[in-house]
């Protein structure tokens, strides 16, 4: 038997960003044994690139909110392919988890009356985001990490999971490797939780970093578990683009919050030209109404600039491919002739040095050069809207791996309140289980097996670099699974995936287990490979455009397609894909919602972008 | 592009060397990238952490010509054409592989502070505080726990003897952000003279110097609780009117005797 360091605890908790601190706090004070697993070193995680705000319906600004609102604005900022529970208990607990961090001691910026000040986001009704400047998930993983710490709950950081263990019928533990020695290593658990995050870093352009290659949506694919919506990737509008070497890097929506404005390279607001009939009745249609909202918000329509993001990233789109871009093929985003310095530095100073130290842009004089970037992924994981509870007895999953609660595009700001609310729930739920669940065994010849494909890189002596492997496949899934798809490019993307997963068999590893980043990327080409091809397979079979699903050949949004998820599950080694019908809405809720249902086209810069905002 | 050249160290526990590697570069390059094209194209196996490419995580951390930075905030245009650059791992913290160093000190230290305990709420259950009253604070949760300042702060950096009772400037940052948090009523002024070592720092300002998010490490943090922990020691008048004043009375440490009566 390979030599395999052995723990075992209640409930094993994989990730440390918001999601999986927030779990390991819940199921340590319900008294299960708790144990936090983390790729990078503790506080690194992806949580802490969160630059704009957290949503929650405080009503500290506007007293008209409330959990109905953000239901609805989530609901349809989602083109209403959300799973409803989610987004019910989500603008539900939202407020109670936001002043909870409050409790443990984190510093939001404050109203005049001295309670949590909230920004704009694209999308939302009210200003509703609590925030610290642009660096709401610095203050949020800290605060999380330090209460974690004071608990006292065991993390093993640069630690990488890379299976599930599991019976035939639970999970029983899982099992990776320590980075710094590249030891195995092996949990014995009740329950696990998955807090892993997304997989951006199959895309070429992604405001994501080296950690997301969708470990945990293959691991759970690989243990039986079901997902769903793998289709709904977010590009997130504004991303940089120049110079190359920060290109995808992110551009908060803060700065639209706060007042800054899209413009094409004549100047022109084009964003007024791309306002689909779904949210007309609530956007203005006048650059004057649009200016006069930030100050009175009962008398004026949302700023177009703010329509949620799969609207906006798709304009900029067609307006770069209809010859209106910038040199360097993005837009400009203007806040320097909108707000004054002082207002910027104090708003957006993240932004404002990113831009000064990697592109010598004054952002109080100058315009930022901005394009979408990935961002985000809305499907993964499908779980019990209460529980967190994936479809493999003993498996949670929260935050941004698991799938339902943002639908077809995820609002800015749902994601970190998300975290809270079911990374508090999939605690609860995997430490209740773990009280009833028996003792797990895990099984030796399973962990040899998975121990022996671990170590296999070093042994095979391949003849494919790995880095190239990574780089090509980015390359692939930036334009074949881009912003807007397909059919036969789609079905190229596999050709090529397919090739890539043989060339990924031969890859090549030098040097030592110590600290190998190259032996670790040969392992992780497996799941952004895995990932990537769950994604493709996913959007050849919606054939329709909906959120963060936009198809060039199938434009407009169906209603029949509204009411189904695609369902990606492994069977013998290969993947099957499904639909099946999403929960009904009950009627009380549905009355938030309004009559209308998303239709149209989506804008996908193939046709004259003006007939094309009409969707 | 032209070609650019810098001097990797390249080694683990037991020694290592710099070794040249030779890239192409690309306009607004920064030292990370150039760090990851050596690994994609030279040396698989070149250890490096990072994350966020963008001065938010402090993954990064090295010595770059011997100053600690980040790389993905270094930009490789702050060079000469000629210059000779070296990029080496940060020197506090013993190596592990490469430019990736084992900063668990770090963490350590981190569990031995006692945490943020909330006053009581308002009568009306909520908690008001007023940004020129959180602003202070703010300055100090700004940190990204790089471990630059704890990297050049001479009492640790060649005296591996002192880390047992010194925490180092990130760690007084901390306690200072504790310590003046509106909302915090626990007790550590006795415990950050005893077991972190605040009597240590000489108030030299290096810390200060490389922190890339500017906190005033020394005149907002260090100084501050220098003084605070000398009036609750030395000072029974400052002791009495903190008293009055009612910050954190219950908890307070035992009545001090005067220097000399
Ligand atoms: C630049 C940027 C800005 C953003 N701004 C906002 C914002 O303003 N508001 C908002 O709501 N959302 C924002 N988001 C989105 C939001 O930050 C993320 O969706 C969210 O932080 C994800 O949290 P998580 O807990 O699911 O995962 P993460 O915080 O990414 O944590 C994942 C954890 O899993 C660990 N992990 C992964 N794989 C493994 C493995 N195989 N083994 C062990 N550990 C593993 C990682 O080490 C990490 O600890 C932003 C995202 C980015 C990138
Ligand atoms: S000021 Fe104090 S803490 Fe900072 S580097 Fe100098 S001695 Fe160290
Ligand atoms: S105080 Fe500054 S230098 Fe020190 S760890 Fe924090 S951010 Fe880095
Ligand atoms: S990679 Fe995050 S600070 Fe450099």
């Amino acid at each position: 038997m390979a030599d395999v360091e052995r723990h075992d605890y209640d409930v094993v908790v994989i990730g440390a960003g918001g999601a999986g601190l927030r779990a390991a706090i819940e199921a340590d004070a319900r008294g299960a044994k708790t144990a936090i697993v983390c790729k990078s070193l503790l506080g690194k995680a992806h949580t802490v690139m969160a630059e704009g705000g957290i949503a929650a319906a405080l009503g500290n600004v506007w007293p008209e909110d409330n959990w109905k609102v953000h239901f609805r604005d989530t609901m349809r900022g989602g083109k209403l392919l959300n799973n409803w529970r989610m987004a019910q208990l989500h603008a539900q607990e939202a407020p109670d988890r936001v002043l909870e961090l409050e409790e443990w001691g984190a510093l939001f910026d404050r109203t005049k009356d001295g309670l949590i000040l909230q920004r704009d986001f694209g999308g939302h009704r009210y200003a509703r985001l609590a925030h610290v400047g642009d660096r709401t998930g610095l203050e949020m993983i800290r605060t999380l990490q330090d209460a974690a710490v004071a608990k006292g709950i065991d993390v093993f950081m640069e630690c990488t999971l890379r299976h599930l263990l599991t019976d035939g019928e639970r999970v029983t533990g899982a099992m990776g490797y320590w980075r710094q020695s590249g030891k195995l290593i092996a949990f014995g658990a009740k329950a696990v939780v998955l807090a892993t995050g997304g997989v951006g870093k199959a895309w070429r352009v992604t405001s994501n970093s080296w950690e997301y290659t969708g470990d945990g949506i293959a691991m759970a694919l690989e243990a039986g578990a079901d997902l769903i919506d793998m289709e709904m990737t977010q590009f997130h509008p504004t991303g940089m683009v120049w110079p190359p070497s920060v290109r995808g890097l992110l551009v908060t929506e803060g700065v639209r919050g706060d007042g800054g404005t899209l413009r094409n390279k004549s100047g022109d607001r084009f964003m007024f030209k791309y306002i689909p009939a779904f949210f007309r009745a609530e956007t203005a249609d006048t650059e004057k109404e649009a200016d006069a909202w930030y100050e009175d918000k009962k008398n004026n329509r949302r700023t177009p600039d703010l329509l949620p993001r799969d609207e906006v990233a798709r304009a900029i789109n067609s307006e770069v491919k209809a010859g209106r871009g910038t040199e360097h093929g993005g837009v400009f985003l203007d806040i320097a002739t909108r707000r004054s310095a002082d207002y910027i530095k104090r708003r957006l100073p993240s932004m404002y040095h990113q831009f000064k130290e990697l592109a010598d842009v004054d952002i109080t004089k100058q315009q930022m050069e901005i394009g979408p970037t990935l961002h985000y992924i809305m499907g993964g994981i499908r779980v019990d809207p209460d529980t967190e509870a994936a479809t493999v007895p003993g498996l949670y999953a929260a935050g941004e791996v698991a799938a339902g609660m943002h639908g077809a595009n995820r609002l800015g700001g749902n994601s970190l309140s998300d975290l809270l609310v079911f990374g508090r729930r999939a605690g609860e739920a995997a430490a209740e289980y773990s009280k009833r669940a028996r003792a797990p065994t895990v099984d030796d010849a399973q962990v040899s097996a998975y121990a022996q494909r671990m170590e296999a890189p070093f042994e095979k002596g391949g003849d494919e670099n790995p880095y190239k492997i990574h780089s090509e496949l980015q390359d692939t899934m930036q334009e074949l699974v881009g912003i807007i798809r397909r059919r036969d490019e789609l079905e190229e993307a596999l050709a090529r995936l397919e090739r890539f997963r043989a060339r990924a068999a031969r890859a090549s590893v030098t040097g030592s287990r110590v600290y190998n980043p190259g032996w670790h990327l040969a392992l992780d080409l497996e799941n952004l490979i895995g990932v990537s091809e769950a994604v493709t397979r996913s959007a050849l079979i919606r054939e329709e455009s909906r959120g963060g699903h936009t198809r060039d050949d199938f434009p407009k949004t169906d209603p029949e397609w509204g009411t189904k998820n695609v369902v990606t599950r492994k069977r013998d080694g290969r993947l099957n894909i499904t639909t099946e019908p999403i929960p009904k809405v009950p009627a009380e809720l549905s009355a938030l919602l309004g009559e209308d249902k998303p239709t149209g086209d989506a804008a996908t810069g193939a046709r004259t972008p003006v007939a094309a905002g009409d969707d | 592009m032209p070609d650019t050249q810098v001097w990797v160290w390249r080694g683990d526990a037991s020694g290592g060397d710099f070794m040249p590697y030779r890239v192409e570069a690309d306009e607004g390059m920064v030292v990370l990238d150039v760090v990851h094209r050596i690994q994609a194209e030279k040396a698989p196996d070149l250890a490096v952490r990072w994350n966020c490419k963008a001065g938010k995580c402090g993954s990064c951390s090295a010595e770059v010509n011997g100053h600690p930075k980040l790389m993905c905030m270094t930009r490789m245009n702050e060079f000469a054409p000629d210059e000779h650059i070296t990029i080496s791992p940060v020197k506090t913290f013993p190596v592990i592989k490469d430019l990736v160093t084992d900063v668990s000190f770090n963490y350590e230290k981190a569990k031995t502070i006692p945490p943020f305990k909330p006053k009581p709420r308002d009568p009306d259950g909520k908690r008001r505080m007023y940004q020129e009253d959180v602003e202070r604070v703010q300055e100090f949760h700004k940190c990204i726990e790089c471990f630059l300042c704890q990297d050049v702060c001479h009492v640790i950096r060649d005296h591996e003897e002192n880390k047992e009772s010194f925490s180092g400037p990130r760690f007084f940052v901390r306690l200072a952000a504790l310590e003046m948090h509106p909302l915090d009523a626990n007790e550590r002024i006795d415990l950050i003279r005893a077991k972190h070592g605040l009597g240590f720092c000489n108030i030299t300002k290096c810390c200060t110097e490389v922190c890339p998010e500017d906190i005033h490490i020394t005149d907002n943090a260090i100084i501050p609780l220098k003084e605070r922990v000398v009036s609750a020691h030395y000072d029974p008048i400052a002791w009495a009117l903190r008293r009055m004043r009612g910050k954190k009375d219950e908890f307070a440490p035992p009545e001090p005797k005067p220097p000399s009566a």
